[in-house]
């Protein structure tokens, strides 16, 4: 078990260096002089050099990304070029709106996607079944900024419920929950149900039937614990695209969080910030990822005896 | 009456394996639904200018915002421009886009996916690792980033979301690879004395297809998301281009005043993503069972 931990987490070095990397040559793939595509036009070369020499862009590029690296290890991810504050600074501010938001739509996509795979599952080749796997395949295949769009345009400007944008109230959160978790509420749901299926035809549920246990009994005690190994994977796997996903929720709803940062700072050309926020969101992915794995090895042990 | 026994039928002819894929994928009724849609959009793709009521670029300052009517079905722009016309145009951007991108990723993942599986060893080592990295970022950041990189525009968007596009190729046909390697008939080739090449590309690729298509329609659906989400952002098709993702992101201005703007571009990419799921989801069970 110890030597499935250390392999899997060592595993991961590499790939966060490559990515680290990758994302530290953001600034330099783009065409053009980077100092200029940050400073504009307008900026004089005294100004650019000034620039060049503080953001340490005048040193070898392996320098650059060693000085990067070691920046990185003490929680340094540079200066904004637009509002001169620490990136750091500016990220945990906007973190707070982002997580709050993903923790509601995981929430409420977890609840009703297992319940539509479970009673889906349940009532196979039934109406339940086709009405829940109908939502489903919607769930996956609705742009969910259309869906923002939608639900503002139904809730806020017409019935006026809930505010159009911003985070006032905790009213504010419902409607981008909702279009964030669609997404995960439709794989989830499509999920458990093959999950159920399987679990619903396996030995264990025909001996807990034939010593006569009552169905509802046989259906969450046996099944559906049992399915839940691979459920909870899922969700693991999900959450970690679900921050990324706030990208677009968040534009739609003008919510201050991580992922609007990350539009805005692109629209003016703020690459530390946009390199930050890149190297976060990728970061907390493979972690995320990492995290699920290990887990996955506790809860199963076939596959840590691999 | 006569009495017929198993042994006095005449021995039926073996169907053929496209015919039985036929009647099978036949037999759901929704991947049926779903290819008559996307058929009606390819129609849309090939001839939209043709069949469009109005000039897609004409503006009318009489008729702004028009609520949909019996003149103009889905309503007009803030320039005057009828709606159903924009989108009827912008279906073959839309859709190029997607089946552009899935086209480039499908050709280089499986090409690699191929060469990963057959060979093995450094070959393996490489395009796995490579594709761990592709999949390290989640699909609309990489979009982005690669976006911000070359530029939007069009073209740029069918690089990007074809960068996405090729780790899940590459995958997908590496296993399928590697499952039908050790079978019998490539040994067979390889006793023979077939070179690498042919056994790859006659013998292995074409038993790897069946994996291709269910993974080539169901990334179609995704295509068409992340190409409008990119287009929404703002790094996609310029404004004022027909384009469904450039329409809704122009029409959310107006929101309070002209929904419609929003609405009906945004239904159409739904329905379009939609089919191509069902369809997928059809095809998977009609050729490739054991993925479900």
């Amino acid at each position: 078990m110890g030597r499935y931990f250390v392999k899997r987490v060592l595993g991961t070095i590499p790939l966060l260096l490559v990515i680290s990397f990758l994302i530290f040559m953001f600034i330099h793939l783009i065409p053009g002089d980077p100092v200029r595509n940050m400073a504009g036009r307008e900026a004089t070369t005294e100004e650019l050099e000034n620039l060049r020499e503080s953001m340490g862009f005048n040193k070898p590029l392996y320098q650059q990304y060693f000085s990067y690296l070691n920046d990185l290890v003490h929680g340094d991810l540079g200066i904004s070029y637009k509002t001169k504050l620490p990136v750091s600074e500016m990220m945990i501010g906007r973190l707070k709106p982002t997580l709050k938001l993903t923790f509601f739509a995981t929430l409420w996509s977890t609840i009703v996607g297992i319940a539509i795979g479970v009673l889906s599952a349940v009532n196979r080749g039934k109406l339940i079944d086709y009405l829940g796997m109908l939502i489903a395949i919607s769930g996956i295949s609705i742009p969910g900024f259309w869906l923002g769009l939608v639900m503002i345009q139904i809730f806020s400007v017409k019935l006026g419920w809930v505010p159009t944008g911003g985070l006032d109230t905790w009213r504010s959160y419902i409607l981008p929950s909702i279009t964030l978790g669609c997404g995960i509420m439709a794989i989830l749901a499509r999920f458990s149900r093959s999950s159920m299926l399987d679990s619903l035809g396996e030995d264990y549920v025909r001996t807990a039937r034939a010593k006569g246990q009552r169905e509802r009994l046989v259906i969450l005690r046996h099944a559906f614990r049992n399915s839940l190994v691979q459920v909870v994977t899922v969700i693991g796997l999900q959450i970690g695209g679900l921050l990324a996903g706030s990208v677009l929720i968040e534009t739609v709803f003008t919510i201050p969080g991580l992922g609007r940062l990350l539009v805005d700072s692109l629209a003016f050309r703020d690459y530390k910030v946009v390199q930050a926020l890149l190297l976060f969101f990728s970061f907390e992915y493979i972690l995320i990822n990492l995290i699920v794995d290990l887990l996955y090895g506790v809860l199963n042990p076939r596959i840590r005896l691999k | 009456m006569q009495t017929s026994t198993f042994i006095d039928q005449p021995i039926k002819k073996a169907e053929s394996r496209a015919k039985y894929y036929f009647r099978k994928f036949f037999q759901r009724k929704t991947a049926v639904i779903a290819a008559v849609i996307i058929l009606i959009f390819l129609f849309f793709a090939i001839f939209g200018p043709q069949i469009a009521p109005f000039d897609p670029s004409l503006p009318d300052y009489d008729n702004l915002y028009g609520a949909p009517d019996a003149v103009h079905w889905f309503g007009t722009d803030e320039f005057g421009r009828d709606v159903l016309s924009r989108l009827l145009v912008g279906t073959r951007n839309s859709l190029g886009v997607s089946l552009a991108s899935v086209l480039i990723g499908a050709a280089i993942g499986t090409f690699l996916g191929v060469l990963a599986g057959y060979y093995g060893g450094i070959i393996d080592s490489i395009v796995m690792r490579g594709s761990d990295i592709l999949f390290a970022m989640p699909d609309i950041l990489l979009a982005i980033a690669i976006v911000a990189i070359i530029g939007p525009g069009i073209i740029n968007v069918v690089i990007a979301v074809a960068v996405f596009t090729i780790p899940s190729f590459a995958r997908i046909m590496r296993s399928a690879t590697l499952s039908v390697k050790s079978s019998l008939y490539v040994e067979a080739a390889r006793s023979i004395g077939c070179k690498n090449s042919r056994i790859l590309w006659v013998h292995i690729f074409p038993s790897t297809v069946q994996s291709m298509i269910v993974n080539f329609t169901m990334r179609i659906g995704t295509a068409i998301l992340a190409a409008a989400s990119l287009s929404f952002l703002g790094y996609g098709a310029k404004v004022d281009e027909p384009d469904w993702g450039a329409m809704l992101s122009s029409g959310r201005n107006y929101l309070d005043i002209a929904p419609h703007l929003v609405y009906f571009p945004g239904l159409l990419i739904f329905i379009a993503v939609l089919a191509f799921n069902l369809l997928g989801d059809g095809l998977r069970d009609t050729l490739d069972p054991k993925l479900k």
